[in-house]
């Protein structure tokens, strides 16, 4: 009962990690005061989408970017180690509880998909039902949009492909009204639960049919089913005889969902848990080991011994780090340093909104084990490591590296620990360790 | 006003109703409500919760839409930024009922302990009249208590009195309190013997001092003042065994996390110094043995139990944030085969699926889980909570029992042959 790795969080690096280890034998333990980022986050994997320029590979671009900045937390983890984990994630979801439905596209090459802004988003792997609107290779889409959705405009997002492609794509808008049996305001997901629904897939699909010409890829809000979204997506392609593809919405996100449903499932079918509601406060611990995470329940406190803690508690909007009124960041789980905390009188924000704000890159430091470190640069804890948004020294929403980052250090935590394992049980005699794996 | 938490010395009221600050409007909740799935009546946690809080004065409100929240509580359980948006709505609830007037039925209906009490000398005929279709359409007329309800029998005798006379098998200091609550007192009663017998078998003395209801049942349908009272009695008399240093070990979670937690957030009980001092030390049943088990005390020596499973934990027992410990437990009996069920809700929430108007909704929010356990055809639904059980009794078909009965089997507690089927009930 014991967990040998007690993960904190529940977002992309926190079930990349749990998922990998308990695949692995380890007994793992996810817990999380809440939800992560993946239900609103697109479900795209984007691995970096803009070093100054808009990238084209993001595997050299990451090698070029580990190069030029050393705490960059892909400078930490290297090409080889994003690849590898693009690699295990597609192989994951394609194995996962809603296969066929699976994720498409390759590390070295970034799509260029719309948003629900019209915008074109760089992104490396993407659901498959995600890949018909790659305007790198599209001629001519037709957005169709449900009447009463609110925010998602058909006629804005055309607008603004048109806009981005500078008319080499030509876009089209419509609406329709939403399926017959949709009680309420068509919500994104009051949409995607009735296409769950026995029937509703094909009656939508002669729908559209009627709407879409003879030469047009179908973008529509990515509402296509939470259960079954390979076997609707089909039906639809079936019966209109064009591309269909789903664009993201604003949050809720039905494919941020579904890859979290996925992950979910297979960390529990590799008989890893996961507790929702848990709110880690600190830990128990002596020299250089944790021996404890320290978590708050309902009535008080209660500790978790365990031989390593993944720290996978994201940034400031999830609430793995916290700034107080006198400009102090903390980290709430473990109590780590937090660096790159700008000093009083240097610029923590710039007055514009888009550009590179230096608060933004405050986080844990880490060395290329992962381990985090204190101000002076030393090691804190040699059993922790920690990942995703929570590390310092990336700008995720200027790079587009948020989910990247993410997956990419939670896969390689899972790595390290098991090295780590195996090295404990070749040098330790039997009965000795409580090796794990 | 001191009914739904806007009065001026309410700190802790004031403290959650702040909590919507953090509110970033993220629609995380929205996803999880599995209320707001099943109907369009109920608008969504979000809605209901931080964005109608704010128009919210001591005035009459004329948004009556958040007495359809179940008060499930998921809503704040994924919420990231720790808003508490089941207990906003909660209060809200409250003051709505205040405001509107309390329906008898929910004056009646919240009572679990004068409803025991009533009926258990007369079960025989109490139990025949719940189960008389035309008394039902008549119940479902006059009171709006819906007729295809699920409503547990009396059992006709109280677990209290066999208490009374029960004596334990081993002497020893170690002692727990044991919590029974009133679906086991009333109901149930042989789930508490169960549960009495396996923590004496573990080795502990089990003292059941006069307790009485939570209030819980109360405190959902937004009679705070009543709930205050009782679950202030309970803690009092609770109080004086945990100054002697025991723990209290309870078998139903929504009573335990009434006790834990709801009641001092949700009432506003925060000051009330022996609501606190009992509250840090409640443990769920399941949760108690296994941190026996992490400390090595817990015995082992299940027999095997040749089962198949089907485990649901409630959403109240989600709200302790303890994880599934009753499946920690499962893993230590050989050949049960136990299926996790993955949905959020059976969607009775206590007494919410028994009101006319709202049996529709808690079935269409039950169904998931109905279908998962209908593809699982399990011999037996295994679930902490009593109403939970009782509803899915009712809506799959499939007995239902708490997870004491499982260990108290594989403990050989319960003198059945090996093999033979387990039921509920029993
Ligand atoms: C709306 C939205 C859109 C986005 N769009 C994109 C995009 O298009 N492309 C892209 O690359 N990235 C995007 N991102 C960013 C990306 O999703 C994140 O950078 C990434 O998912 C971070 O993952 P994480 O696992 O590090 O942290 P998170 O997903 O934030 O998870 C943190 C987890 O830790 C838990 N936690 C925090 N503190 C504690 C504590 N003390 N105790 C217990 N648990 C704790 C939280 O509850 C949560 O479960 C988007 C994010 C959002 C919110």
């Amino acid at each position: 009962m014991k967990p040998e790795v007690v993960v904190v969080g529940s977002g992309m690096s926190g079930l990349a990690a749990g998922v990998a280890l308990a695949e692995a034998g380890v007994g793992v333990l996810v817990l999380a005061k809440g939800a992560g980022s993946l239900q609103l986050a697109p479900g795209t994997i984007d691995l970096l989408g803009y070093a100054g320029e808009r990238v084209t590979d993001p595997l050299s671009a990451i090698a070029k970017l580990a190069d030029r900045d050393p705490r960059h937390p892909y400078a930490l983890l290297g090409a080889e180690a994003v690849a590898d984990a693009a690699r295990w994630l597609s192989s994951r979801v394609a194995e996962g509880p809603l296969a066929p439905y699976r994720y498409v596209g390759s590390p070295e090459q970034n799509m260029l998909l719309p948003t629900a802004l019209g915008v074109l988003r760089p992104s490396a792997l993407v659901p498959e039902t995600m890949a018909a609107a790659d305007l790198r290779h599209a001629d001519r889409i037709v957005v169709v949009g449900f009447r009463g959705m609110k925010d998602f405009y058909p006629s804005l997002i055309a607008e603004n492909l048109m806009r981005a492609t500078g008319g080499a794509v030509s876009v089209r808008a419509t609406q329709i009204d939403p399926p017959s049996g949709l009680d309420g305001e068509p919500g994104t997901f009051r949409l995607a639960r009735s296409l769950d629904r026995p029937g509703e897939a094909a009656a939508l699909a002669a729908r559209l049919a009627a709407v879409v010409q003879d030469d047009e890829v179908l973008a529509l809000p990515a509402v296509l089913s939470i259960g079954d979204p390979h076997g609707v997506w089909e039906t639809l392609q079936r019966v209109i005889g064009r591309p269909v593809c789903e664009i993201p919405t604003l949050p809720p996100s039905v494919p941020g969902l579904r890859l979290f449903d996925t992950l979910r499932a297979l960390l529990r079918r590799a008989g890893g848990r996961l507790v929702t509601g848990s709110h880690v406060v600190g830990t128990k611990g002596s020299g250089d080991r944790v021996e404890a995470v320290r978590v708050h329940v309902s009535g008080g406190e209660r500790s978790y011994p365990t031989r390593w803690v993944v720290l996978a508690t994201g940034g400031v909007a999830s609430g793995g780090l916290t700034l107080d009124p006198d400009w102090r960041m903390w980290e709430t789980a473990l109590g780590l340093d937090v660096a790159g905390v700008p000093a009083p009188e240097e610029l923590r924000f710039s007055s514009r909104y888009l550009d590179p704000h230096p608060l933004s890159r405050a986080g844990i430091a880490a060395d290329r084990d992962l381990r985090p470190l204190d101000a002076d640069g030393a090691r804190r804890w040699e059993n922790v490591l920690v990942v995703g948004a929570a590390l310092a020294g990336a700008e995720p929403w200027r790079e587009k590296s948020g989910e990247g980052i993410a997956l990419a250090s939670g896969h390689r935590a899972a790595q390290l620990i098991l090295n780590a394992e195996r090295r404990v049980q070749e040098t330790v005699p039997e009965g000795v360790a409580e090796p794990i794996a | 006003m001191s009914v739904a938490g806007h009065d001026h010395d309410d700190v802790l009221g004031d403290l959650m109703r702040g909590s919507l600050d953090h509110c970033v409007k993220c629609t995380i909740c929205e996803q999880y409500c599995p209320v707001s799935a099943a109907t369009p009546l109920f608008p969504g946690p979000k809605y209901a919760g931080p964005q109608s809080e704010r128009f919210r004065t001591d005035e009459e409100s004329v948004d009556r839409s958040v007495d359809y929240c179940s008060g499930c509580g998921i809503c704040t359980q994924v919420c990231p930024q720790g808003v508490h948006i089941a207990e906003i709505n909660s209060r809200a609830r409250a003051k709505l009922k205040h405001d509107t007037g309390i329906p008898l039925r929910d004056r009646i209906i919240t009572r679990s302990e004068i409803l025991g009490k009533l009926g258990t000398p007369v079960a025989p005929l109490a139990n025949a009249s719940l189960r008389n279709r035309p008394l039902r359409v008549l119940g479902e007329r006059a009171l709006g208590i819906h007729r295809d309800a699920p409503v547990p029998a009396f059992a006709g005798r109280t677990f209290r009195s066999w208490a009374k006379h029960h004596v334990a098998a081993v002497p020893t200091s170690d002692r727990v309190v044991f919590f029974y609550g009133c679906g086991t007192d009333y109901y149930e009663p042989r789930l508490g013997e169960m549960a009495v017998e396996i923590l004496e078998h573990n080795g502990f003395a089990v003292d059941t001092p006069k307790q009485g209801c939570c209030g819980l049942p109360l405190q959902s349908s937004g009679l705070f003042e009543d709930a205050r009272r009782y679950v202030r009695r309970l803690a009092h008399n609770l109080a004086p065994a945990v100054r002697g240093g025991a723990t209290i070990v309870a078998v139903s979670t929504s009573c335990s996390l009434m006790l834990k937690r709801e009641a001092i957030e949700i009432l506003g009980l925060e000051d009330d110094a022996e609501l606190r001092l009992v509250s840090g030390r409640v443990r769920d049943i399941c949760e108690f043995l296994v941190d026996l088990h992490d400390e090595g005390r817990l015995r082992t020596d299940f027999r095997p139990v040749d089962a198949r499973v089907a485990y649901h934990a409630p959403c109240q027992q989600q709200g302790h944030g303890i994880g599934k410990p009753a499946l920690d437990l499962f893993a230590l009996i050989e050949r049960l085969h136990v299926d996790e069920m993955d949905a959020r809700c059976c969607g009775i929430a206590g007494t919410y699926g028994l009101k006319r108007e709202k049996y529709e909704i808690a079935m269409a929010v039950g169904e998931p889980l109905f279908k998962q356990i209908r593809a699982v055809s399990p011999g037996l639904v295994v679930c902490d909570s009593e109403t939970c059980r009782w509803q899915i009794e009712k809506a799959s078909g499939v007995p239902s029992v708490h997870p004491v009965e499982i260990l108290h089997r594989a403990y050989g507690l319960s003198n059945v042959p090996d093999g033979s089927a387990i039921n509920g009930n029993s």
